[in-house]
């Protein structure tokens, strides 16, 4: 009765557990996807949905595959789309260089403590994690602005004459991205860090190597893993940044989820929009996702 | 271990946990400002907390916000769980690597993305059947398509490192196998079950690019008013309203981390004296 049953459940019964998950991300996940494709391919149309439909059914059954490649076509036309690309590419590759700068020696410092400190810094680092992503790049204005804390202190102690324009400028959009992804550079580098075998370091100080050069040599290398898993995590929520540089950016930090929101909402034009979301997904997202399944094979095996 | 550290690194941990915590310092400091200009301190007050109390555009999205929130990470742990057992207990099946793939695809699918693509079938949806309009239901949607991957991530390295010889034991016993698992592995992964609840929640109510994009007329999410707000210039209410939020979730997860590490310490302790 009980073998009978068992093998009824991992034959039929399991899949009343892999269906639900399987069906939901299938249909609100991926088939999306399918939509923006097929409307990347449409006409801009004064209606409800504004577009065309490419599959039409004229007279005698005729089946009309209307492709409209104009919108892809559009994008390599106007350099707009091109520059912000680039741009989000710059942007990302640079903030996430600064954010390793800093959360490289930040992780050190951690993993060198004591045990009961370390957990206490790392609830500190984690805390502004789970706050509010939009409160506190709105917070980070109220320093910045021209009537901000930081100005208002440096023009106190007379180091400046006129406050500073930091607020829309590219420098703000930096300091935004790494004042929000701090914590996911530091998180993954602390990880490796703490692992790391201290009797390495012991014994190339022991052959003479000078702590700098232990570093170098020991440290720095084997602490790739975690310098690629924290670049990963600033990386890629960084290039498709919106809110940082619309809140704190000016007009030329468009990066492409700028682009993209106004193309949406502004010019109201979906089929174009749609195509920029599939060009983004083809030339960015999926080179990031295939190296990250190539490497966590790699690491598996 | 902790012999010698250089200042340096020290020094800069130091810079960095200022540069984490200074805005929300003065963000909550200027929410006590009685001047609505920020450069000038009119003394205290909290008058923007009253005023807070009595603006029903931002009350209204809130409500609206925590109650998606409650419903987006129910629903995320349920579809979460369930992945991860599909994902750590099944090894083969048909769709595995369409589920594995589905599952860890949020976390590098920039939201903008997202959002747009989810509008384009809600919307060819609603040409087609009549369903859904959009407001609370398709934001519900939208998020629980999210939330459910990273509960699904976070439960499922729980579950992969979870002892099965208690649930087989149960088995052994005449238990069925929900019966077994609900009774022995269940517990076991209660932690991840409500950090993943809490993750979800969090990620719900924070959320302002996806909700723009599926929402509708008439539901306007909390993040959504803040947004708009913020767009148009210095609002001290909503200096009030992010202190607010922020002290709230602060002492929330405080709370649940100390709570949930008493829970294990218990657990753990309960273990060592049975076996």
């Amino acid at each position: 009765m009980l073998t009978a049953r068992l093998a009824w459940f991992s034959r039929r019964g399991k899949w009343l557990i892999i269906l639900p998950p399987l069906l939901f991300l299938f249909v609100f996940f991926l088939i999306p996807f399918a939509f923006a494709l097929k409307i990347s391919f449409a006409d801009i149309a004064v209606r409800v949905p504004p577009f065309t439909d490419i599959l039409t059914v004229g007279p005698g059954s005729h089946i009309n595959l209307d492709l409209n490649l104009g919108n892809f076509k559009y994008l390599f036309s106007d350099d707009v789309y091109g520059l912000s690309y680039l741009y989000s590419l710059e942007t990302a590759f640079f903030s996430t260089l600064i954010c390793l700068g800093l959360g490289y020696p930040m992780a050190y410092a951690i993993a060198r403590t004591k045990k009961s400190t370390q957990s206490i810094l790392l609830l500190v680092i984690i805390l502004p994690f789970w706050t509010s992503f939009l409160l506190r790049v709105y917070a980070l204005e109220g320093i910045i602005r021209e009537s901000g804390l930081l100005n208002t202190a440096l023009l106190r102690l007379g180091l400046i004459h006129q406050p500073l324009q930091i607020m829309h400028t590219t420098f703000a959009v930096y300091l935004g991205i790494i004042y929000s992804y701090l914590p996911f550079m530091v998180l993954p580098l602390f990880a490796t860090l703490e692992k790391l075998d201290h009797s390495l370091l012991e014994a190339a100080g022991d052959l003479g190597s000078p702590p700098w050069r232990a570093f170098l040599e020991v440290t720095l290398p084997l602490s790739v893993p975690g310098i690629i898993a924290g670049s990963m995590l600033v990386f890629i929520p960084a290039i498709g940044e919106f809110v940082i540089p619309t809140l704190l950016g000016g007009p030329d930090n468009l990066m492409i989820g700028r682009v993209l929101w106004d193309e949406f909402f502004g010019n109201r034009d979906w089929p174009v929009a749609s195509a920029v979301a599939i060009a983004f997904l083809v030339l960015l997202v999926g080179p990031i996702a295939l190296y990250q399944h190539y490497s966590t094979k790699q690491l598996e095996s | 271990m902790q012999a010698r550290i250089s200042p340096l690194p020290i020094t800069i941990l130091g810079i960095g946990i200022a540069i984490l915590y200074l805005p929300i310092l003065v963000l909550i400091g200027y929410s006590f400002n009685a001047s609505a200009l920020v450069s000038v301190w009119g003394g205290f007050s909290t008058q923007w907390y009253t005023q807070l109390l009595h603006n029903d555009q931002i009350l209204d999205a809130a409500w609206l916000s925590l109650r998606i929130g409650v419903v987006v990470s129910t629903l995320s742990v349920l579809l979460g769980t369930l992945a991860a057992v599909s994902l750590v207990r099944f090894r083969q099946f048909r769709g595995r690597l369409l589920l594995t793939g589905m599952v860890n695809a949020p976390l590098v699918m920039p939201e903008i993305v997202t959002g747009i693509t989810q509008l384009l079938l809600f919307i060819s949806m609603l040409h087609l059947f009549g369903w859904p309009h959009r407001g609370f239901t398709t934001i519900v949607i939208a998020h629980v398509a999210f939330c459910s991957a990273y509960a699904a991530i976070t439960i499922q390295s729980r579950l992969a490192g979870a002892d099965r010889s208690l649930e087989e034991a149960a088995m052994d016993l005449g238990a069925g196998p929900v019966g077994a698992f609900l009774d022995t592995t269940l517990p076991a992964i209660a932690p991840a079950l409500i950090s993943s609840w809490l993750l979800s929640f969090t990620l719900s109510l924070d959320d302002l690019v996806i909700s723009s994009f599926v929402s509708g007329p008439g539901a306007s999410t909390l993040p959504m008013v803040i947004f708009s707000k913020v767009k148009l210039g210095v609002t001290p209410d909503v200096n009030a309203l992010a202190s607010l939020i922020i002290c709230a979730v602060g002492a929330c997860v405080l709370l649940a981390g100390y709570l949930m590490q008493r829970a294990e310490r218990q657990r753990n302790l309960e273990i060592a004296e049975a076996g």
